[in-house]
């Protein structure tokens, strides 16, 4: 008991200096690590505007470096040079950072680390996602009900929780709006590579697959949509991509990073960061739907936006049974609702949807 | 499951499209390394082409245009490595290096306007009824420019190489400066002039990248297309007609495994990812099992500095 008064009240002292030695006029150093270039237009992008946005806020109490096209077998070296650097805080953007960043986190007990979409937390690294796939599941009502071939796609990336959920998710919400309607996945094995991203979507709708989600960080699908001369559709994916509404942009899964990103860096300032893991959707903020394009029906927006109400309101979440697993065995019973932990380490995909989980 | 989902047609349409820029980027690096001259900067030539030509035509609206500036851009980049590697006899290898990375920042830097935008579509050929005849009106009359521009340059290299005195003259360079000197050629002069053609063409493909195929400016979306260009030079035994054939092969395999992954066949994702990579390297292994005639065909004074007075 005494011990442990001692050492609260040594950390507590300990941050307190920290506190005051922000306070003098000392900025906090915050580092940034993305996967992909800073102007992918998508996931990285939007991460550096917001990260930008925190710098904005805090002006001169912080110090803002950034990374870009860090890959991630590479990234503990990064991240170890970043501590060294003498950052205070690094937050890192993708879900193969994870475990290098939490390997880096053991070496530098001093240091914050951040990590987005895993699901391993340490005293010094927290982890942080958005709930995604409530955007998915609306993206995925809206794929259902636009489809006129009954084939939609998903561009995927690699077969993480998050992408895994997301498929998921899509593909419940699809076959609600639409019993008919099938899924193909195609995997690309990157995050970042728009002429594959083109060459996937134009092999999809070469199939005459007409309602296409991506699952990576450029603009290339869309661009490839658009550029295609069909009549097919797709959303927006990190950003808003907005410069392809009304068509063939449907509407879009927006990351608003910026709330996350001010608190957590104020923590540091004042002292009091904890490790912690904090999982986001539509109603917190840090999910955003984008605007429904007039080039839906309005019966359809109509849905959409009383699917997102029902989901914001907490009535309605996107997992909720009867759901089986791919393989048939029940996983949610009537009424179930999904557990964030079973959620976060999502490693199956939904009944009825026809994908190959590479290994 | 459904292969009958995969037509043909529009399965050789993609696998033209996605191997145009390494097509192009190839016939540039097989003329450059004919003359001796190992140039690893493909890459950086083929990224700051592909934003020279998306800017010249996001600003000019002609995608003519824009094809010029990429290949004045690839060459301008190229000229770099010339003066460096044959003026000041720096390390090919090194030089080239830097020339990737120096390319790839300074697209990225030069392209900050540009992320976002659209340009206007390259025209297809449009010849009228002869577009609608089944498989051949698409797959042979239907493209744009850029694609035949490419196959008449894959030919026009073959016979320049092959039949005339100049292309003889650049072969000699290649694989013996000092003899090539000795009778009087201007080696340094032609090495790079076969620089800056290799340049160009590592301009065009680039631009083909953010001009048709993907079409939009995005950092860092060569991805490496520049390294295949330099395994296909390799591939194809430094003949042009070869080159061609690597060139579709990597691309067709490329577009295939997208389309059986769309279409539903049970293929670990994995290896069709790494398909064209494994089909690249096992053609290499066959190609080269006879070393001598593999020996043969490479250029002798390859990657080799030249000084008129060693």
């Amino acid at each position: 008991m005494k011990l442990k008064h001692i050492v609260t009240g040594a950390a507590a002292a300990i941050a307190l200096a920290t506190a005051a030695f922000a306070q003098d006029g000392e900025p906090v150093k915050v580092a940034f690590v993305y996967v992909g270039p800073k102007d992918d237009g998508g996931w990285s992008q939007q991460h550096h505007l917001m990260a930008l946005e925190m710098v904005e806020h805090f002006g001169e109490q912080v110090e803002f470096s950034y990374l870009e096209s860090v890959p991630e077998a590479e990234s503990e070296r990064v991240f170890t040079q970043l501590a060294l650097a003498g950052n205070d805080i690094i937050f890192a953007t993708s879900f193969g950072y994870m475990d290098p960043m939490l390997a880096a986190a053991e070496k530098f007990p001093d240091v914050k680390f951040e990590h987005a979409t895993g699901y391993k937390t340490a005293d010094n690294m927290a982890n942080y996602a958005a709930r995604f796939y409530e955007g998915r599941a609306i993206m995925g009502h809206i794929a259902g009900r636009m489809t006129e071939t009954d084939r939609i796609g998903y561009i995927a990336s690699f077969p993480v929780p998050e992408v895994l959920r997301g498929m998921s998710s899509a593909y419940i919400h699809a076959k609600k709006a639409n019993p008919d309607v099938e899924m193909t996945v195609v995997w690309l094995g990157t995050w970042f590579d728009p002429p594959r991203e083109s060459d996937a979507t134009q092999a999809m709708i070469d199939q005459g697959i007409d309602v296409i989600l991506a699952h990576t960080d450029s603009t290339a699908p869309l661009q490839t949509m658009e550029a295609s001369g069909e009549e097919v559709w797709g959303f927006g994916q990190a950003a808003d991509m907005i410069q392809f509404a009304p068509e063939p942009r449907l509407s879009s899964i927006i990351d608003d990073w910026a709330p996350y990103y001010i608190e957590r860096v104020q923590a540091v300032i004042d002292g009091t960061w904890e490790t912690g893991a904090t999982w986001d959707g539509i109603a917190e903020g840090m999910v955003g739907i984008g605007e429904f394009s007039e080039a839906m029906p309005e019966e359809v927006r109509a849905e959409a936006q009383a699917l997102m109400d029902s989901i914001v309101s907490g009535e309605y979440h996107p997992f909720t049974g009867p759901i089986n697993k791919q393989d048939g065995s029940v996983w949610l019973a009537e009424g179930e609702v999904a557990d964030d932990g079973t959620l976060l380490g999502m490693d199956f995909v939904v009944e009825g949807l026809n994908v190959d989980i590479p290994n | 499951m459904d292969l009958s989902a995969i037509s043909p047609t529009l399965l050789v349409f993609a696998l033209i499209v996605a191997s145009t820029p390494i097509l192009l980027a190839a016939l540039g690096e097989l003329v450059a390394e004919r003359a001796g001259v190992l140039n690893l900067g493909v890459e950086g030539m083929m990224i700051t082409g592909a934003i020279c030509g998306f800017a010249a035509a996001f600003e000019t609206g002609s995608p003519m245009l824009g094809f010029l500036a990429a290949a004045v851009g690839g060459a301008a980049l190229s000229l770099v490595f010339g003066f460096l590697t044959q003026v000041l006899l720096s390390n090919q290898v090194a030089t080239g290096l830097a020339l990737t990375l120096f390319g790839l920042g300074l697209a990225a830097m030069l392209g900050q306007p540009y992320s976002g935008q659209s340009v206007p579509a390259t025209p297809r050929l449009d010849l009228g009824p002869v577009n609608d005849i089944p498989f051949i009106g698409r797959v042979v009359f239907g493209h744009d420019w850029v694609v035949y521009f490419s196959l008449a340059l894959a030919a026009a290299v073959w016979g320049f190489m092959k039949y005339s005195r100049a292309g003889l003259i650049l072969r000699a360079v290649g694989e013996n400066h000092d003899a090539a000197h000795a009778l009087g050629y201007p080696v340094v002069a032609i090495r790079i002039a076969a620089i800056a053609f290799g340049g160009a063409c590592a301009g065009l493909g680039g631009a083909y990248i953010s001009l048709v195929r993907v079409p939009s400016w995005t950092e860092g979306m060569t991805a490496g297309a520049g390294w295949i260009a330099l395994a296909i030079v390799v591939f194809g035994a430094w003949r042009a007609g070869r080159v061609v054939i690597g060139a579709y092969l990597f691309g067709g395999v490329t577009v295939l495994q997208l389309n059986l992954q769309a279409a539903g066949i049970a293929i670990p994702g994995e290896i069709l990812s790494m398909s064209p990579y494994l089909i690249t390297i096992l053609v290499l292994v066959i190609i080269s099992a006879d070393r001598s005639r593999a020996a043969l065909n490479a250029p002798a004074a390859l990657g080799r500095t030249f000084h008129a007075s060693s």
